[in-house]
């Protein structure tokens, strides 16, 4: 371990404090899949990626991510900046003019980090299968990761990638599904159910594995667990359950804070729950 | 009027294939992914050659632009190949966000444009192509006219970084440009020097605009005909430099009038050098079964239609 597991929780609790400023000091964006993937994405950029915060668009033999769900652009902001990719200073222009820091990530504006557009759902997995296709062409054998929403998966396009990985044996692939069952207009099961996710990516021929994405033990050692299932001829989807709005008592278990920003006092009661580990920016 | 011949007739999309080989076999970079169409693409020398640096992605358009803009992160130049229509309308938003809004070396080829795919009819004959792709931001868009310049084209473009869309068809068609050309992006092709009208004219409808400038030639009328294969960045010196001289203007496409090169060269001499103009366009209409021949008369875009519209211009200069 590269950190402890309470080293992990207190960067958790940064990212979150950065996250909920970010949304205020806007007044917009995507604050409640951004709170619940925290965990994951300090597990993965402190903990179980290969990577290097001196940025290359290519990454030659690092360990890549790509984030399909990119409204929750604000949590990966915050975990490129505190892992080095620029300066945390930079998080105060999100979403506004003249910003890398755009409400949905780009390469656009050159961000380190980034390495395709994302917002418009479904298409993260296809590019994911592709940027691991390369690398094997490359003979390069580092992990591709990457992040959808549940929501998302009702995306057409998702499951022309789902059909194509496991055919073609692209097998350095882990997935993971951030399964907390909220959508814009309602709980998934209300809008469009998704049923059992498991038993559906089995059938297009995935090795799935089950984790918290709120237990940072858990999520670290499932990462860890999906690497050893790598190099056997499936894809890895890791579906993983978490809370929209974890962290912040009034932002949890309810799709109303998916894009919604908290006022002032609002503001102060989540920060009151967050301690400030790092810094604020 | 310049004498054109041929000897033999091919269809545009045999160049792409001996191309896209051609690049292969220059660039172990250069990969190909199809959407179960690799007889129609004609991709089967590159796969035979290349087979690890080819997917088949199957019937699945939207994977495939995805899978295309991942494999530029590691350097590859993907060329993606299905129909215009599948190539461009069917995912569009993929193109939009992944590949041209990300800045993605991608190559999105695209067979059976226009009309001219002939009988599986109009859910299959895009004419709004060059329209949806040429308003993307930062996005090439070249319709070569004949085999040896769909060949041309291919090679080319495999040395151009950033995203390109090229347009190409299924009919066999006169080969009469040269085997050896050097295809230069954004370059006019200069097929015939005059002085009373210019004629602009790309893919399928250059030959057709030869066939006008004989014709035009017995009627007395010099006709200038200049090749646009591509659209987008325009070669606006060279239309420039033919208008000034001749002072009327008709574009020919096998598109839509709405949104095609005659609109993009309506656009640079409205703002420049106000012009008479006609278009030799389909008329915001689907087209329907029929071989390629039928549907080309059908729908204005033969030599004939293009007679008619300088005869229409030039009286128009005079009034």
């Amino acid at each position: 371990m590269k950190h402890t597991i309470k080293e992990l929780e207190d960067i958790a609790s940064q990212i979150r404090r950065d996250i909920v400023r970010m949304v205020h000091g806007c007044q917009s964006g995507h604050p409640g899949a951004s709170l619940g993937c925290t965990d994951f994405f300090t597990a993965l950029y402190f903990e179980v990626m290969n990577h290097k915060t001196d940025f290359t668009m290519e990454g030659a033999g690092e360990d890549l991510f790509f984030l399909s769900n990119g409204h929750i652009s604000p949590v990966w902001y915050s975990t490129l900046a505190h892992a080095g990719y620029f300066d945390k200073s930079e998080l105060a222009t999100f979403r506004k003019l003249d910003s890398r820091l755009q409400g949905h990530p780009t390469t656009h504006e050159h961000l380190p980090g980034i390495r395709i557009a994302s917002g418009s759902l479904g298409q993260g997995l296809s590019v994911a299968i592709g940027a691991a296709l390369a690398k094997k062409l490359n003979g390069d054998h580092s992990y591709i990761f990457a992040l959808l929403g549940d929501g998302e998966l009702q995306e057409g396009q998702n499951w022309e990638a789902a059909m194509f990985a496991p055919f073609n044996k692209v097998d350095h692939l882990i997935a993971s599904v951030d399964y907390n069952g909220q959508q814009i207009d309602g709980p998934t099961s209300k809008v469009l159910a998704l049923d059992d996710l498991q038993a559906k990516f089995e059938a297009f021929g995935w090795h799935v594995i089950n984790t918290d994405g709120n237990d940072m033990q858990a999520i670290v050692e499932g990462l860890h667990y999906a690497k050893t299932l790598t190099g056997k001829g499936k894809p890895i989807l890791n579906l993983m359950s978490t809370q929209m709005g974890a962290g912040v008592d009034y932002m949890m278990g309810s799709h109303k804070w998916h894009g919604t920003a908290p006022n002032d006092d609002q503001l102060a009661k989540a920060l009151a729950q967050l301690p400030e580990t790092l810094g604020d920016y | 009027m310049k004498k054109y011949t041929y000897t033999e007739k091919k269809d545009t999309r045999s160049g792409f294939g001996a191309g896209l080989h051609e690049a292969g076999k220059k660039n172990e970079n250069v990969v190909a992914l199809c959407a179960d169409l690799v007889g129609s693409l004609k991709m089967d020398a590159f796969i035979k050659d290349f087979p690890e640096r080819f997917t088949q992605v199957g019937i699945a358009e939207a994977n495939m632009i995805g899978i295309a803009a991942g494999m530029t992160i590691g350097g590859k130049i993907p060329f993606t190949g299905t129909f215009a229509n599948f190539s461009t309308g069917r995912v569009y938003d993929q193109i939009r966000q992944s590949v041209a809004y990300s800045n993605k070396n991608v190559k999105i080829c695209a067979s059976h444009a226009g009309l001219t795919l002939g009988e599986d009819g109009a859910t299959h004959q895009i004419l709004e192509d060059i329209g949806l792709m040429k308003m993307l931001p930062g996005m090439v868009v070249i319709n070569p006219c004949d085999y040896n310049q769909t060949k041309a084209a291919t090679m080319a473009i495999a040395e151009y970084e950033g995203p390109v869309y090229l347009r190409f068809g299924r009919p066999v068609i006169p080969v009469f440009t040269d085997p050896d050309q050097k295809f230069e992006i954004g370059k006019a092709w200069m097929v015939n020097e005059g002085t009373d009208v210019t004629i602009i004219a790309t893919g399928h409808m250059v030959w057709k605009a030869i066939e006008a400038g004989e014709k035009l030639a017995e009627l007395g009328i010099d006709a200038e005909i200049i090749n646009i294969h591509t659209i987008k960045p325009l070669d606006d010196e060279a239309i420039l430099t033919s208008v000034k001289k001749t002072g009327c203007v008709v574009t020919c496409e096998e598109h839509n009038k709405f949104g095609g090169l005659g609109e993009s060269v309506a656009r640079l001499l409205t703002t420049t050098h106000p012009t008479p103009q006609e278009f030799v366009a389909t008329n915001d209409t689907f087209g329907e079964s029929g071989t390629p021949d039928q549907l080309m008369a059908k729908y204005g875009l033969d030599a004939v239609n293009i007679v008619e519209a300088v005869q229409k211009v030039i009286n128009r200069k005079k009034a």
